[in-house]
């Protein structure tokens, strides 16, 4: 455990100890954390929001910013761009050194399926009900993103669905595009 | 003072199906909340859509409940798995795990519960008291004052957040620009809609809140599904023995007072207060070096802390209608769902509402201890349950219920969105917090600062010449600087430039309360 404060401070005491605390808390959060992400990705962070920034001026100026005794539809959202955009600047100028990005991991492709598979619900509920695509989220989420048994999968995604369908359907009655 | 709408508050809330609704919100909060990796953020966040079909004063006692809940089901994760649900509890961790490891872990949790409901209650009754007062000075506001409240509310909240002010500002500022997105309310232009009339009337508050925080958080964990292996500590005795008891009797205390008294403040109330009543603990203690190895008031002072500063946190929501940290932000989303707008209005115009909520509040404290301690053994055994098959679950409750709240597909694909911002924010270091709290009040700030400027005749000046509005602008010019000044004072003294911790307010609080304390 570290400290952070030097003794002898006046009305030191009181401060050590909420300063030791947050210290304590620093170095017990960091152990769980996985590597970050270094300078790289500091500089993509402020790209992104850099480019939000700019965008959102462009496109205020075509909504017109009237005056201040008369505002346009695109003053205030140009006021807000604006300051998107300073504070990217911002970012890019001073955030680099900072450690509190995260690496992408190989697991990170697990998310990327992940939210496929959660387009894929939305895009086949309308079509087909609510049944066999949320069978097959459960499904792809147990088995490949989690490793689980079959017959585990098999067992936990047939009665999720089936307490869905009781607790929406049956119980609330709740207009959910169902095929059944 | 006029009691009774208090009464006929208790009137309403104590109707057996309202009660029934709230012990049903304790629950299921409880239930969503324990899931590790979900704070009470997420937890109020996918639970929205079921206060969707209920009428609005059972919706609000229900959202209570799921209040208090959420917040309990994340100490029951700090104290088994030392995986706190939020920032206000991570302190809990250090001697509830240590607690838990001990096999004491039921001690820890009965101290919590009922630290938890003492703090809450004494809040509750300051809440009550506090209220309509505060309500009855900021009757005056105008829209300037709520302009720039409205913007202090945002800058708070960021720079007390977690991780790097200046992302948290960042996050805010891209909130305030998502809020604009839809029908300009005085001109009837359509802005950052690309034509496409789902956008036409605004984003909704739900898909943007279940996906930042919800998917959001569930998406970030399954990366970390793999890796991670949950194995509660066993729970016997849940009731703490009589000994535990004295032994907490004045870290609650302590922490009912700190924790009110900071709650109060927008940001990191809850947060802060966590660590100060255990830094107040550990400070009084005979010997402070049991803190850290299973202390009892290491449990009792910052859990009661955090409840307490929970509710009173209510106070700027309901009498100025300012969410003052992201929690607050949903509860104000809630409400507004509702159609209930929170503000200084809210006590003359709707009594019966406002007094229904401050009301529920106190069943639903009531509620959770009643709740917690028999049903602490169901939530470790759904601990038990990997979080590889609690993963989906939560992501079709999350799905399913969005589309429940509209019927429209749209909500889901706007939840997927916000999921993968929210997803993408945690691993580049954005706190998704300050991001929602500035949509939420994003309408309210723009509004207010176009009208001031009307009344003004388009002089911005006129902001800083009205008193209330030019304090109010002060105190955001020093937020705003506060921490340079600090960094500079900090270089002159040599000192090392202390790395973002949850809190960076000023601690000059802590000597100020303990001398208070002391006597």
């Amino acid at each position: 455990m570290s400290t952070t404060s030097e003794p002898g401070r006046p009305q030191a005491a009181e401060v050590d100890v909420l300063e030791e605390l947050k210290a304590e808390l620093a170095q017990d959060l960091e152990e769980d954390r996985p590597p970050h992400a270094g300078p790289l990705a500091q500089v993509a962070a402020g790209v992104a929001t850099l480019a939000l920034g700019v965008a959102g001026m462009g496109l205020s100026l075509g909504y017109g910013l009237g005056s201040l005794t008369e505002p346009g539809p695109g003053l205030w959202p140009f006021a807000v761009a604006v300051a998107v955009t300073a504070l990217s600047v911002a970012q890019l100028a001073f955030g680099r050194r900072a450690e509190d990005t995260e690496q992408f991991t190989r697991s990170s492709a697990l998310t990327g399926l992940g939210v496929l598979s959660l387009v894929g619900l939305a895009a086949l509920l309308p079509v087909i009900g609510f049944e066999v695509p949320s069978l097959v989220l459960m499904v792809v989420w147990l088995r490949f993103l989690g490793g689980e048994s079959w017959r585990m999968t098999a067992v936990v995604s047939v009665v999720t669905v089936a307490v869905f369908y009781a607790l929406f359907v049956l119980a609330l009655s709740i207009p959910l595009p169902r095929l059944i | 003072m006029d009691f009774t709408p208090i009464i006929d508050g208790f009137g309403i809330v104590l109707q057996p199906t309202n009660l029934l609704y709230c012990l049903v919100g304790v629950v299921i909060g409880m239930l969503i909340g324990v899931l590790p990796g979900l704070g009470p953020a997420a937890t109020i966040a996918i639970l929205l859509p079921i206060t969707y079909g209920i009428p609005p004063v059972s919706a609000i006692i229900m959202l209570a409940g799921i209040f208090y809940g959420a917040q309990y089901g994340g100490t029951i994760t700090s104290v088994l798995l030392r995986l706190p649900g939020e920032a206000s509890s991570v302190v809990t961790v250090f001697d509830g795990f240590a607690m838990a490891k001990q096999g004491r872990a039921g001690a820890a949790l009965g101290i919590a519960a009922i630290g938890s409901f003492i703090g809450g209650t004494v809040s509750i009754i300051g809440l009550s008291v506090l209220a309509p007062v505060v309500a009855g000075y900021a009757l005056d506001f105008g829209p300037p004052e709520y302009a720039a409240l409205g913007l202090l509310g945002v800058l708070l909240v960021s720079t007390v957040g977690n991780g790097g002010k200046l992302k948290a500002i960042i996050a805010a500022a891209v909130g305030l620009l998502i809020a604009t997105v839809g029908r300009d309310s005085f001109t009837g232009a359509e802005r950052f809609t690309f034509g496409n009339l789902n956008l036409a009337d605004g984003i909704d508050f739900v898909p943007i809140a279940m996906g930042l925080f919800g998917l959001g958080e569930i998406l970030y964990n399954l990366e970390e599904n793999h890796k991670k292996v949950h194995a509660p500590a066993k729970v016997t005795k849940v009731w703490p023995s009589r000994q535990d008891l004295s032994e907490s009797k004045g870290a609650i205390a302590r922490g009912s007072g700190i924790g009110f008294g900071l709650g109060v403040l927008p940001g990191g109330g809850a947060v802060l207060s966590s660590l100060v009543a255990y830094a107040v603990e550990k400070r009084r203690a005979k010997q402070p070096e049991r803190f850290g190895r299973g202390a009892i008031e290491g449990v009792a002072a910052p859990e009661t802390a955090n409840n307490a500063a929970a509710t009173s946190s209510f106070i700027p929501l309901l009498t100025l209608g300012i969410p003052a940290n992201a929690t607050m932000a949903l509860m104000f989303g809630a409400l507004l769902i509702q159609g209930v707008q929170p503000g200084p209005q809210l006590v003359d115009t709707h009594p019966d509402i406002f007094w229904g909520v401050i009301n529920s509040m106190y069943i639903g404290n009531i509620l959770l201890l009643i709740m917690s301690i028999p049903m602490v053994g169901v939530f470790v055994r759904i601990l038990r349950v990997r979080p590889a098959i609690l993963a989906p679950i939560t992501a079709l409750i999350t799905m399913l219920g969005v589309y429940t709240v509209n019927n429209s597909v749209f909500d889901i694909y706007l939840v997927i969105v916000f999921g993968v911002i929210g997803y993408l924010m945690k691993k580049f270091g954005f706190d998704p917090g300050p991001m929602v709290l500035a949509f939420v009040l994003g309408t309210l700030i723009e509004s207010s600062a176009r009208q001031s400027l009307l009344i003004f005749g388009g002089d911005p000046t006129g902001f800083l010449t009205r008193p209330i509005s030019g304090t109010i602008l002060a105190a955001i010019v020093a937020v705003a600087l506060f921490p340079l000044i600090r960094r500079a004072i900090r270089s002159r003294r040599g000192e090392p430039a202390v790395a973002p911790a949850p809190v960076e307010t000023s601690p000059t609080e802590v000597p100020d309360r303990e001398t208070t304390e002391a006597k």
